[in-house]
């Protein structure tokens, strides 16, 4: 029992810790980037876009074939791979908007008037086909970039962040702030939350249900691009990566509360958080029963535990009180 | 008024069924323009159902629907709305997490040009349009008085403000026909007589209005002309004076001899 105690406290530096917390946002900016896009389309729609995370897949293919035809390495100039880093972003964003509406308008709005499981089983077929679309004409093996934007910047002691990670905060919040004075501030936005709050009464103010529903696809995607750039320059993709980093996010998504803008910002820093410091410290903490390994269970336990006594979400959701 | 203005809503043998229940059974309705017409019945005569089929939400089982010369059975409600018809319901229904001046934004959605894809770049256009939706919708507010409570979110305001709420929303288009269903419903005697003053205001504007009433004091007092369904079928039509000593409306609809 005392060696347990020792082995804990041990383990708890502060610089320790603010590396983790670094180290969990970052992730968590990602995450949260991704559950946007889930959480934008359930909010208009009740549906949840399972084909989403593939979307995203799809977006770090592009990326590395952007990166691929300029030949970049580890040892490529930052004149070079700022601009071919900036170029694989917009054709990330471009070709996941365009894959989103479509998506949709093959795929869920048919099923508009459908019973609610259908455009669901449909999202889960579409995610099907992208991965195995991925894994016979394009590759199943795992991809990474070389180390693009090496270096660091020291914070505080011996602790650092790294210029990517730098990079990956400030695009995703970027990003997240745009989103917001979308929202909050555009017809787009308005005819977004009209939509979601009665779709009859907002048709009935003029607003056309099929365009906000198209633009609601293509801004979700298009912010699955991102992600898919910044995921590359810190993880590896393979054809089943939307998969994992899908679930994760859509974990994300129902943390925050589902449909909920800010709420999927809030979800995914949480989990990228839980997920870095459970890594970090569930081996010491659990007295080496469980290892880094469990991450992965830590947050989908979360999301259990979520839906146990918090079913609506942090943020609660008001706009599911629809009369 | 001239004696024979244009009519702008023709409604000609339209009928409705859902599954076997006829709920508008081969209705002729004809509202002229700028005045103010009421369409009166008993609860379940089918009233809001003829305003679903004007608006959109439905497609009559049969029949036409004239709007300004134009057929408009089948068209889509975003469609009708950018036509000129606007309309408020019986149960509110507000964007109730949206402000006060959110809410009339949205009304104005059919009179804004900038495509959406302007809206994500934040065109100068885009942009100069929407200051000028803000303007509008201040201007529509303080029509029906609830200019100060712009900020208010849409929940949190009362009930009868809630009303005039949907009015403003519905303005906010710029319609030149507007639909209000119950407009009365629910309120007490002060806000009626308020309402009353503001429905001829609204005609003053040049917009003409199809009311749905179920309060006849209301609808006798501001009506030009009252249509009386019942069980889907129309039994008078006429001056309010006229209809209110017709045998068969006092029959279905007031009982005996209110």
């Amino acid at each position: 029992m005392q060696r347990c105690l020792d082995l804990l406290t041990s383990g708890l530096t502060p610089e320790g810790i603010l590396q983790q917390l670094i180290n969990g946002v970052t992730l968590g900016s990602v995450y949260a980037l991704i559950a946007l896009g889930y959480s934008m389309v359930y909010g208009v729609l009740e549906l949840i876009n399972f084909a989403h995370g593939d979307v995203f897949m799809i977006g770090t293919f592009v990326v590395l074939g952007v990166t691929g035809q300029f030949g970049l390495t580890g040892t490529s100039s930052l004149a070079l791979v700022i601009p071919v880093l900036l170029l694989a972003m917009i054709a990330a964003m471009a070709l996941c908007a365009v894959l989103g509406f479509t998506i949709e308008k093959v795929a869920y709005r048919p099923l508009r008037r459908a019973p609610r499981l259908a455009p669901l089983i449909s999202a889960i077929g579409v995610s099907f086909f992208l991965e195995a679309w991925i894994a016979t004409y394009v590759s199943s093996r795992d991809h990474t970039l070389p180390n693009l934007l090496a270096g660091d910047i020291p914070l505080y002691a011996d602790v650092t962040i790294r210029y990517v990670q730098v990079l990956m905060l400030v695009s995703s919040v970027v990003m997240m702030v745009g989103l917001q004075q979308l929202v909050r501030r555009t017809s787009l936005g308005r005819g977004m939350r009209a939509v979601a709050q009665d779709r009859e009464a907002a048709e009935l103010m003029g607003v056309n249900m099929d365009r906000v529903i198209s633009f609601t696809f293509i801004i979700g995607s298009a912010l699955a691009g991102v992600a898919a750039v910044l995921w590359m320059l810190n993880y590896s993709t393979n054809q089943t990566i939307g998969f994992i980093a899908g679930l994760k996010a859509f974990t994300a998504a129902v943390i925050g509360g589902i449909g909920n803008i800010p709420g999927a910002m809030l979800g995914g820093f949480l989990l990228g958080l839980a997920e870095s410091l459970g890594a970090a410290y569930i081996s010491n903490a659990s007295c080496g029963i469980f290892s880094s390994a469990y991450e992965d269970v830590f947050a989908f336990a979360f999301l259990i535990l979520m839906l146990v006594f918090r079913p609506s979400g942090i943020m609660r959701e008001r706009v599911s009180q629809r009369a | 008024m001239t004696a024979e203005a244009a009519t702008i809503l023709e409604l000609k043998q339209v009928r409705k069924e859902f599954g076997g229940l006829v709920a508008v059974d081969d209705v002729d309705v004809a509202v002229r323009e700028g005045e103010i017409f009421s369409l009166i019945g008993p609860n379940g005569a089918g009233k809001t159902t003829v305003f679903n089929l004007i608006t959109g939400l439905d497609v009559p089982t049969s029949g036409t629907i004239t709007f300004a010369g134009r057929a408009i059975a089948g068209l889509k409600p975003h469609v009708l709305a950018q036509l000129g018809i606007a309309r408020t319901f019986q149960n509110i229904r507000l964007f109730g997490n949206m402000s006060v001046l959110g809410n009339v934004l949205v009304g104005r959605h059919s009179r804004l040009h900038a495509a959406y894809w302007k809206a994500v770049v934040r065109t100068p256009d885009e942009r100069a349009e929407e200051k000028d939706a803000r303007e509008k919708a201040r201007e529509y507010l303080e029509f029906v008085g609830l200019r100060r409570r712009h900020g208010d979110l849409a929940n949190n305001l009362p009930y009868g403000l809630q009303r005039r709420l949907e009015i403003a929303r519905a303005l906010a288009s710029e319609p030149r026909l507007l639909l209000l269903d119950e407009p009365a419903a629910g309120t007490n005697p002060q806000e009626k007589a308020a309402l009353g003053d503001l429905i001829r205001s609204i005609r003053d504007r040049g917009v003409t209005l199809f009311l749905i009433e179920h309060d006849m004091k209301v609808v006798m007092g501001i009506s030009d002309r009252v249509t009386v369904l019942d069980h889907g079928e129309k039994i008078a039509e006429g001056v309010p004076e006229d209809v209110r000593k017709d045998r068969r409306v006092i029959e279905a609809y007031l009982g005996t001899g209110a």
